[in-house]
């Protein structure tokens, strides 16, 4: 009977050789492309072998169609599968089936309500294993519907069943909290009686219940709280080490549940002086037996540390705690490190000046290679900087700019600008400082804002160059300024509105002198070519400095006002931006030009000289702009900088010059 | 709360994949595909901890992964566990996948991808840590193993039967 003995072969295989099959197919393709073909060969079988009504072979399908779901094909047409295949009476069914469910089904789905009943019966399976799946699939992807169910099936598992399913019960009740809250109730009562069970497992998972009750429900807490000695006698039992050898990791016994009950115990002493006080002694021991050569001591060590520090402790066992942190700073494991600087951050509000003992240990963190060690390192340098340290911790985040990473930058340039914004202990530091970072990294908005804040703060007094500076740098990059890809956490919104602002009270102070006016008029006329919605306003600024009483101001506002006009078409291209300075080229230095240039004399004002403005250019003119001279302002008015220009005119046409050289002359 | 664990080889190709919180096909594929990215920058001995990427969740989250000669294995987690504790799981389930499979290696993984989550799933329950016992957690696998085996057994006679 040839039927039937391929019956038995093919039942004889488990769902893993089909599998293994297939696997073995798939990995022999050598493009993506066969791959693909593949594997759509494949899933045309599953979908064939889903119609059928075969039992056999509906398991071996769906494991392969869970391969496939894992490489990222889709898979959805396996749902109902799972269904059918969780409600077979055969286990190795069951399970392919409840895996499925996990994996392809969600709330969302119909499927996911038809399974309830399945869930539901296998709840009260007399094998434990099958109880199992029932529970794993409930804790996984059961809907709020699903779990109000189900919780009095829960409820009951939890009290009368063996070690096995209570520890799943347990979890399982987790899951039913945080999707319906006011289920909580139910499983009060049992969570406290789960703490005299001996088996670590049903043991872990209560206090993980027992947290999550308390987390829902202050007056869940205050019950709780009562639980503290029973909690303190179980962690003592595993620091003395003779209570479960077999889960023994490196020495520490069982450190999975020491970290869950010190959690748990830190919720309860939070803001509590009895439950602190009771406490207290515990704490004490295993922050000085727990040996922290090996990870899981150290973690056990870690949470008892920040167990400290969040209860109403006593001052000595806090300084302790510090200290435990700052051996763990200098720990060679960066591992180590990183962690002690996470915990360092969450106390360096409230314990400040035990945390600025360990200053010099965590700007040294800075250098090191890691880039997870430099972030923690640079977010705690940040909180550790006082009007006290100001100056050495700024050099040495200013050191530290030069060569971070760059997805570290813009959260360094920040920090800075506000450190220094608080405690700069004077302004000329304080522009320094800013220059220097400009200087550093390349441009970010938020340094270009902080400069021109920073000089609108000084109301122009006697720092005519940095304002002139500012000014350069909102003209020629004010579009950067108003909508720059944005590295910043939260974004300085900058409206062009506070830029024209801006310029225009440089523009109307009669602290300014005449060449910063200059600059700042200059500015607003290139930002007409970089704004959008203004420019109006701009062509309106510029029109009222044409009658203004200074003559330089006037006639470059009314060459502006010609730009705006006659000349409407050349204006792009004549207040394009700058090209990047080659240091290399030819035109880097002044007089080395060819062609039409004026060189502005520092000490007079710029000649006028009387010219028509004749017809437009051609197209064949072009401009060259050379790299200016220089790019620092020098200080106090001393020198100009200049930007030379070259006219290539190579039919002669006549130009207006003079207005060109007088508004690049900056 | 853990949010996923992942298993990926040098290439990135995923050899176990398992989700703790619903997300759609394509959104699973690209958090792989970003963990691996992000993951495989990492030089060999600076820590095991990254804050997260873009997709699985925000800054609460962190991935915490180690690797294993041509294996990267990836907990994605929320604040509320503890990274070195984190670290020492992933040592027990690479230990565990050992235990079963005898000197466990990457086709192992590959072709045994339903076993690996069988005995994660002895581990880690609805994103959260259920035992960590390795004789504990191997028994039960076993167990559950021979339940299957017998049933299997069990069938060809009810199968003939029918005819």
């Amino acid at each position: 009977m040839p039927l039937s003995i391929s019956l038995i072969t093919d039942t004889v295989m488990t769902p893993s050789v089909r599998l293994q099959e297939m696997i073995r197919v798939i990995r022999s393709a050598r493009t993506q492309g066969e791959e693909r073909g593949i594997i759509q060969k494949e899933c045309a079988d599953i979908r064939a072998q889903f119609r059928q009504s075969d039992n056999g072979e509906r398991s071996h399908s769906l494991a392969k169609l869970l391969y496939v779901h894992m490489l990222g094909y889709p898979a959805h047409f396996g749902q109902m599968e799972c269904v059918r295949l969780i409600a077979s009476p055969r286990y190795s069914e069951k399970r392919i089936g409840y895996l499925g469910a996990m994996m392809l089904l969600d709330e969302k789905q119909d499927a996911s309500l038809l399974i309830t009943n399945s869930i539901k019966n296998d709840l009260s399976h007399s094998s434990q294993y099958v109880q199992s799946l029932a529970l794993c699939t409930l804790a996984c992807m059961g809907s709020a519907e699903m779990c109000r169910d189900l919780a009095p099936e829960i409820e009951r598992l939890l009290r009368a069943s063996n070690s096995y399913i209570k520890k799943k019960a347990t979890l399982c009740a987790v899951h039913i909290i945080r999707k319906v809250p006011e289920l909580a109730e139910l499983f009060t009562p049992s969570a406290r009686s789960l703490l005299s069970e001996k088996n670590h497992g049903v043991l872990h998972g209560a206090v993980v219940l027992i947290t999550e009750l308390c987390e829902h429900n202050p007056d869940t807490l205050d019950q709780f709280r009562k639980a503290v000695p029973e909690l303190v006698q179980i962690m003592k039992g595993l620091v003395t080490s003779s209570y479960s050898p077999e889960h023994n990791v490196a020495g520490i016994s069982d450190p999975f549940l020491q970290v869950r009950i010190l959690r748990l115990l830190r919720i309860l002493g939070h803001n509590n002086d009895t439950a602190s006080d009771a406490m207290n002694d515990l704490l004490a021991q295993v922050a000085t037996n727990t040996d922290s050569s090996k990870t899981a001591g150290s973690a056990v060590l870690y949470e008892t540390v920040l167990t400290i520090m969040d209860i109403n402790s006593e001052s000595g066992l806090r300084v302790l705690a510090v200290n435990i942190l700052g051996r763990f700073l200098l720990n060679n494991d960066r591992n180590i490190r990183y962690i002690s600087m996470t915990s360092l951050q969450k106390i360096v509000q409230s314990d400040h000046n035990a945390v600025q003992r360990h200053r010099g240990t965590i700007v040294d963190c800075l250098k090191d290679q890691d880039t997870s060690v430099k972030r923690r390192a640079l977010e705690l340098s940040l909180a550790l900087v006082s009007a006290v340290n100001i100056r050495s911790m700024m050099k040495e985040l200013l050191i530290f700019l030069s060569t971070c990473p760059p997805e570290l930058r813009s959260q360094t340039t920040s920090g800075i600008f506000n450190a220094a914004e608080r405690y700069s202990p004077s302004k000329r530091w304080h522009i320094d400082t800013i220059l220097h970072v400009l200087t550093t990294c390349s441009f970010t908005r938020d340094a270009f804002w902080n400069l021109v804040m920073l000089s609108h703060f000084f109301n122009l007094s006697s720092q005519q160059p940095l304002v002139q500076v500012a000014c350069w740098c909102i003209g020629e990059y004010g579009d950067l300024l108003l909508k720059g890809e944005c590295e910043e956490i939260e974004p300085v919104q900058v409206t062009e509105d506070d830029v024209l602002d801006a310029l225009e009270t440089v523009l109307q102070s009669h602290m300014s002198s005449p060449a910063t006016r200059g600059f700042a008029l200059t500015a607003t006329m290139k930002l007409s070519t970089r704004i959008t919605d203004n420019v109006d306003r701009i062509r309106s600024i510029v029109s009222i400095y044409g009658s203004c009483i200074d003559l330089e101001l006037q006639q470059r506002a009314v060459e502006y006002n010609a730009l705006f006009k006659k000349y409407d078409h050349m204006r792009a291209a004549v207040l394009e931006r700058m090209p990047v300075m080659d240091k290399n080229s030819p035109g880097h230095t002044n007089g080395d030009t060819s062609g039409e240039n004026k060189e502005p004399d520092p000490s007079k004002p710029k000649p006028v000289e009387a010219g028509l403005l004749s017809e437009p250019a051609s197209q064949s003119v072009q401009l060259q702009m050379k790299a200016p001279s220089g790019n620092v302002i020098p200080a106090h008015g001393l020198g100009q900088v200049t930007q030379t220009v070259v006219l290539n005119n190579p039919n002669k046409a006549s130009l207006p010059c003079l207005f060109l050289c007088s508004c690049l002359s900056h | 709360m853990i949010k996923a664990i992942l298993i990926f080889n040098n290439h990135g190709k995923p050899r176990m994949s398992k989700f703790y919180e619903h997300y759609t096909e394509d959104t699973e594929q690209q958090i792989i595909r970003e963990t691996f990215h992000l993951v495989s920058k990492r030089d060999e001995n600076i820590c095991n901890f990254l804050e997260g990427g873009l997709l699985i969740g925000g800054s609460d989250n962190k991935l915490i992964y180690r690797h294993y000669a041509t294996l990267y294995f990836v907990f994605c987690v929320d604040s509320s566990e503890s990274e070195l504790g984190i670290l020492d799981l992933i040592q027990v389930f690479v230990e565990t996948l050992d235990k079963c499979f005898e000197n466990v290696c990457e086709l192992d993984l590959i072709f045994h991808v339903d076993k690996v989550h069988n005995i994660l799933a002895e581990m880690v329950m609805g994103g959260m840590v259920l035992e960590t016992n390795m004789s504990e957690i191997i028994t039960q696998v076993e167990a559950q193993g021979k339940m299957e085996k017998s049933e299997v057994r069990a069938a060809p006679l009810s199968y003939l039967l029918e005819f």
